[in-house]
């Protein structure tokens, strides 16, 4: 008896609980809450559970939110951090540029209020003069295919740095490999 | 070739030229500048002869024989000797041509002997300077100065320059400057140094990236690029006035070059799409478009007669130096050899261009005749870390150019138009590039 007096009265403050943070449609079920002890027990059981799921739910769309906020930071980030790369002497967009410029171009239709900066880099092996206009054909191949996949130009804007700013500085094959590069950045 | 302009004034001062005997240049052709295997001919130069004595006199000869010492020096084609071989002392049995017992110098090796003298009073000096001919017995040149004792180092290359003219017919590079680029706390600014790398001064503030300087025939003028307003630009000053014009189309607008005699310019500017080159007026505006071709067209150079350009262009796949005939259009190919040929500079005799090669790697300088056909390039710098922006020196005897061989960091370096003499032209904290050497402006403008 005292047991039921106990489990009555933790009922009751759970079931109070539950009475202000449950909505509106659970009143009813709660308004007798001590006139049929077993109905009462199954009540609050039941809203318990609904709470749970609902808390879960929530939880969910929470993390597809994140996540979807996530890869969205990824893919401008991918936007951003993923340059285009160039051989020795050359402005010829490969393969692999041309997938990444695909890449580019779906963020830029994801993003239609964003304009860009390409900027055209070059490795320091060559001459200053000779890689200012290297690098704008660099970015000018970038442009093009580019438009030609739907982007407007309008959009695209350019600049050439030859050999000025390279993103390593050392004297090796791979970062002669970095530097001959395509470089976008948001305006 | 771009001539010696008299017009110049020592500035505030007086300057007295006593003809005391004058050669005919056509007379003494001693040195040719242009041969490749020349021997340096050994000059004498005596102390200079104090004339009262004092302590600032002496002072004044002092550093006035140091500075001729080292004009001569920097020529390439003279040999200062060490004064420990000589046999008498002019400086104290007298500097004329009837006091020197030219026998004292042949018997050392000398070929040519300078006596100077000098007076000093309340911070005027007045000196006399001879050269003689020592096989000959005869003055080469024989001049008297007087100016302000702060005039002194103008005075010497002034006489340095008619000794110049006397051995090669051509006044050379006393009267000359360079400009340069230099990285100044992470960015690249515009200076300006006297021939020798002497005094050099930084000339732009953009704090920016700046580039491919470009002075105008009379030395007035500079051209350059810089990003100052986010993106390649043509600055065109007026340097002592500060006024000028900025090209600023779309797209690059670089690698300017002013044609000899004057006011106008050769640039590369990309606003139709393509790099294409321009013959543009001092203010920036479009006389006409020289080059049309598929492919990169860049650093366009004068030809001394400015009737035709130098450039590279990769129009055939791969860079190559072009010239192109500036009325009648027509191109010649004039590089060959290699795949990647840039940064023509025209000799000032019109016959030869220097510019930069790279083969396995290296970056090196190499001249090739104009007239295509006539001679294969030669190389001029060699297993030295890389060298670029070949520049000639107004009387086409020494080439002027950037070096990274001193530690990887790029330095301006000069060597003789034979690739021989190759030296640091100056020290300056930083990293040095892209020099360009002026015609002969004189001495009055060093600024």
């Amino acid at each position: 008896m005292k047991r039921n007096l106990w489990m009555n009265l933790m009922m009751a403050v759970l079931v109070a609980g539950l009475f202000m943070t449950v909505s509106c449609a659970q009143k009813t079920v709660v308004s007798e809450p001590t006139t049929v002890e077993d109905k009462t027990k199954a009540d609050a059981e039941e809203a318990a559970r609904l709470e749970a799921e609902r808390i879960k739910a929530q939880e969910l769309e929470e993390k597809m939110a994140r996540e979807k906020e996530a890869k969205i930071a990824a893919a401008k980030n991918r936007f951003l951090n993923q340059n285009i790369h160039f051989e020795y002497d050359s402005a010829e967009l490969s393969s692999m540029a041309k997938m990444i410029l695909k890449e580019k171009a779906e963020w830029l239709s994801a993003n239609p209020g964003v304009s860009v900066m390409i900027e055209g880099h070059c490795d320091e092996r060559g001459t200053t003069v000779y890689n200012l206009a290297l690098g704008e054909r660099r970015a000018q191949a970038c442009k093009n295919y580019l438009a030609d996949l739907g982007v407007s130009s309008s959009r695209l804007s350019m600049v050439s740095y030859g050999e000025e700013k390279p993103l390593d500085p050392g004297k090796t094959e791979e970062a002669y490999r970095k530097n001959r590069r395509a470089q976008f950045v948001i305006k | 070739m771009r001539m010696f302009s008299w017009k110049s004034k020592l500035l505030g001062c007086l300057l007295v030229c006593l003809f005391l005997s004058q050669a005919q240049a056509k007379d003494y052709d001693y040195i040719s500048i242009s041969n490749p295997f020349l021997n340096k001919t050994p000059i004498a130069v005596t102390r200079f002869k104090a004339f009262s004595g004092h302590e600032a006199e002496v002072q004044a000869g002092l550093k006035a024989e140091q500075i001729l010492k080292d004009g001569l020096n920097f020529t390439g084609y003279l040999k200062v000797m060490d004064p420990n071989a000589f046999l008498s002392d002019p400086a104290e049995s007298g500097i004329q041509l009837g006091q020197i017992n030219f026998k004292d110098w042949t018997a050392i090796g000398a070929e040519l002997l300078i006596t100077g003298g000098i007076e000093e009073v309340g911070g005027q000096v007045k000196m006399q300077l001879r050269c003689m001919d020592t096989f000959n017995t005869r003055m080469v040149v024989g001049k008297i100065y007087s100016a302000p004792v702060s005039q002194i180092r103008g005075i010497i290359h002034r006489f340095c320059s008619e000794v110049s003219k006397a051995l090669t017919g051509n006044y050379g590079v006393f009267g000359s400057k360079l400009s340069f680029v230099s990285t100044v706390k992470g960015n690249k600014e515009i200076f300006t140094c006297e021939f020798d790398g002497f005094n050099p001064r930084q000339v732009t503030t953009h704090k920016s990236i700046s580039l491919s300087p470009s002075w105008s025939h009379d030395g007035k003028w500079l051209a350059y690029v810089s990003y100052a307003k986010g993106k390649p630009d043509i600055y065109i000053k007026n340097i002592k006035e500060k006024r000028g014009a900025i090209v600023n189309y779309d797209g690059i607008n670089i690698s300017p070059d002013w044609m000899p005699g004057q006011l106008k310019l050769a640039a590369t500017l990309s606003f139709s799409g393509s790099q294409e080159i321009y013959l543009l007026t001092k203010k920036g505006e479009i006389i006409k478009r020289i080059t049309k071709s598929w492919g990169v067209n860049v650093s366009p150079r004068f030809s001394p007669d400015g009737s035709k350009i130098a450039f590279t262009s990769s129009r055939a796949g791969t860079p190559q130096i072009y010239i192109q005939d500036l009325d009648s259009g027509e191109v010649n190919r004039i590089t060959f050899t290699g795949k990647y040929n840039t940064s023509p500079s025209w000799s000032p005799d019109g016959k030869k261009i220097a510019y930069v090669g790279i083969e396995k790697n290296k970056i090196n300088i190499f001249v090739i005749p104009v007239d295509s056909g006539s001679g294969l390039p030669v190389q001029l710098t060699m297993d030295q870390g890389d060298n670029e922006d070949p520049t000639w020196s107004p009387d086409g005897s020494l080439i002027a150019f950037k070096s990274n061989r001193q530690g990887g960091v790029g330095r301006l370096f000069v060597m003789t138009a034979a690739g021989t003499d190759q030296r640091r032209l100056l020290t300056l904290p930083g990293e040095q590039s892209e020099p360009d050497w002026s015609g002969s402006t004189g001495f009055d403008d060093r600024y």
